[in-house]
């Protein structure tokens, strides 16, 4: 069985090429039909390997440098406009923005950061996750005014020098997810779930909230309660719950999942 | 979203004149329901006052007044530091659970004590602007009280209005007899008892409370009691978390020896208003804490309720909610 630190082990030559060429490819923002389409197939004959090609790309793509800003078309005519000076990961950030633009719509249309996802934008989903001033927040129902001198985690902030956060290496390593969709929101929330439960605060099925606030350990009901703000469409829920239970008690946790390994495969 | 004016106010004071100055202007706190609203077209106003830079969110003892041993949260103050404030945990636990039963972590981070008490039902034909709604549209007609009423009220509805408020908090808030401070811009502050606080709808359903225009919540002052030990907070929902309660008990009991000294009672998702069961209260005084007596004081207050088409069932869930709430509370207020 393939443990995330060595991915390489499992791998064989061939595939170690297709991957690099991938990712080669991918790093040059194809546009060309053909080159795209043959980029296409490449990735549904790898469809059974995903999981290890999203392990490869991690150190190279989802940790590496999201935050460079494309040349972002301002609005010409600003309805109300406000200026919002705030830090997002980390970045001092100073815009003006039309009264109405949510944190969200900031986040994605101005500031180029599109992990955060629109899902409901009506606050039931919870897609949209991001953590301010080190709380996990809906930036749906924020207003992007509110935000000064206010610091914005999202996604993209999560990683630190190239390595992946823990919990977005266990959402991996436990395929906390299907389409992905609403997985930067899940982490986010998971990621601020981690320091909620080391300040002993409780929640609604925590037996007795009277006992004094000390670092909690959480079950897997009360995961699931303090998580139930994040919808998962694919109905991921037994993974993502893994993935958070590892990161929470620094110890491994199983996998619920195998890749077919060669045995397997000669056997087919 | 309509276009609108951005105000932000550091001083009640000049929250209240700004909001004063404009009947279309609303106060934006959390922003976790007027942001919603807004962008479903039901709430139109052309001006927020942001409040959150008030110094509105502190939590501590009451050491004058009627209300002295109780304690007093802001009315910024955030749900979720509300819930798990150390004084709030220990000496009214019944509000920690009942705040922790609404909405989401991600919610209770955002969204403000005041907010909570202000925010509007949740009634799908008030969201829905082609529907006729006389909360949202004044004469147009009730969408639900001939439509789909399952979610609706049971007690103190009108022909104009069947829809139920929304909150957790404040079924709670009003079992454990809360005061509402409120403060407009002549500076004058209004103290007013949480269960007249909220209104029933009677031929004026577009009023939710009785908070006048231009007044901020400043806090909200919660007397001391006996029964910390002796509470539980119960709510029944279509799913197991994250969903606007069917029923929901707030229970306590303070004791006299073996029997029940006082009870305090209130049911959300019933009514226009958080529902104080006075009946089922007066009936329990001076009784034994039995199943029993649970029972036939939850039918006393049940026998008021008055069912719509769809929502039958609250009655006798109502009835087995008490029942239950009442059992946990004298459990030590644990499942």
């Amino acid at each position: 069985m393939m443990t995330e630190d060595t991915p390489d082990q499992e791998l064989t030559e061939d595939e170690k090429q297709l991957f690099g060429q991938l990712l080669c490819e991918d790093q040059n923002q194809l546009t060309d039909f053909d080159e795209a389409r043959r980029n296409f197939l490449k990735q549904i004959t790898l469809a059974g390997g995903g999981i290890l090609a999203l392990q490869m790309f991690g150190k190279e793509t989802f940790a590496g440098s999201l935050h460079e800003p494309l040349n972002a078309e301002l609005p010409v005519n600003l309805e109300n406009s406000v200026n919002v000076s705030f830090k997002v990961n980390g970045i001092k950030k100073s815009l003006d923005v039309d009264s109405r633009m949510t944190l969200l719509d900031t986040l994605r249309e101005r500031l180029q950061l599109t992990g955060s996802k629109k899902g409901c934008d009506h606050g039931q989903c919870g897609a949209c996750t991001v953590i301010v001033d080190g709380k996990r927040v809906l930036s749906c129902l924020t207003l992007a005014a509110s935000c000064t001198n206010k610091s914005v985690t999202t996604i993209e902030g999560l990683a630190k020098n190239g390595e992946l956060h823990p919990m977005q290496a266990s959402f991996l390593k436990h395929d906390g997810f299907q389409c992905g969709y609403c997985t930067p929101g899940q982490i986010c929330s998971a990621v601020a779930l981690m320091g909620e439960a080391r300040n002993g605060e409780v929640s609604y099925v925590t037996p007795n909230v009277r006992i004094k606030a000390a670092p909690i350990q959480l079950s897997e009901e009360e995961i699931r309660e303090r998580m139930s703000g994040n919808i998962c469409r694919c109905g991921a829920y037994p993974n993502i719950v893994d993935a958070i239970k590892e990161v929470h008690s620094a110890k491994p946790v199983a996998q619920n999942w195998n890749l077919v390994d060669q045995k397997e495969l000669t056997e087919i | 979203m309509r276009p609108f004016k951005y105000s932000a106010s550091t001083t009640i004071n000049s929250a209240a004149q700004l909001l004063s100055a404009n009947p279309n202007a609303r106060i934006l706190a959390g922003g976790t329901n007027i942001l919603d609203l807004m962008k479903e077209d039901v709430e139109r106003p052309d001006e927020l006052v942001d409040i959150n830079r008030l110094n509105l969110s502190v939590v501590k003892p009451i050491t004058e007044g009627v209300n002295k041993g109780g304690i007093s949260i802001g009315g910024l103050g955030k749900n979720a530091e509300t819930a798990n404030h150390p004084l709030i945990r220990q000496n009214f636990p019944l509000l920690t659970q009942a705040i922790l039963a609404g909405a989401s972590a991600q919610i209770r981070n955002m969204a403000t004590n005041g907010g909570n008490l202000n925010q509007r039902t949740r009634c799908p034909y008030f969201y829905e602007v082609s529907m006729p709604c006389n909360k949202r549209e004044p004469g147009t007609g009730c969408g639900a009280r001939e439509g789909i009423n399952r979610m609706h009220a049971i007690f103190g509805w009108s022909e104009s209005c069947v829809a139920v408020h929304p909150s957790d908090m404040c079924v709670a808030l009003a079992a454990l007899d809360a005061v509402v401070k409120v403060q407009g811009s002549s500076g004058k502050v209004r103290s007013i008892p949480f269960a007249e606080y909220h209104r029933l709808p009677g031929e004026m359903p577009e009023k939710d409370n009785t908070l006048q225009h231009g007044e901020v919540v400043t806090s909200i002052e919660i007397p001391k009691n006996n029964f910390a030990s002796k509470s539980y907070y119960l709510k029944v929902r279509d799913r197991a978390s994250y969903a606007f309660a069917l029923v929901s008990v707030a229970a306590a009991i303070e004791m006299n020896g073996s029997g029940i000294k006082q009870a305090w009672l209130a049911l959300g998702g019933v009514a226009h208003k958080p529902w104080r069961a006075f009946e089922a209260e007066r009936f329990l005084a001076g009784k034994a804490a039995t199943a029993d007596n649970f029972r036939q004081a939850a039918e006393m207050e049940m026998k008021q309720a008055k069912a719509l088409e769809h929502n039958g069932f609250k009655i006798e869930l109502g009835t087995r909610a008490i029942v239950l709430a009442l059992t946990r509370a004298m459990n030590g207020g644990t499942a």
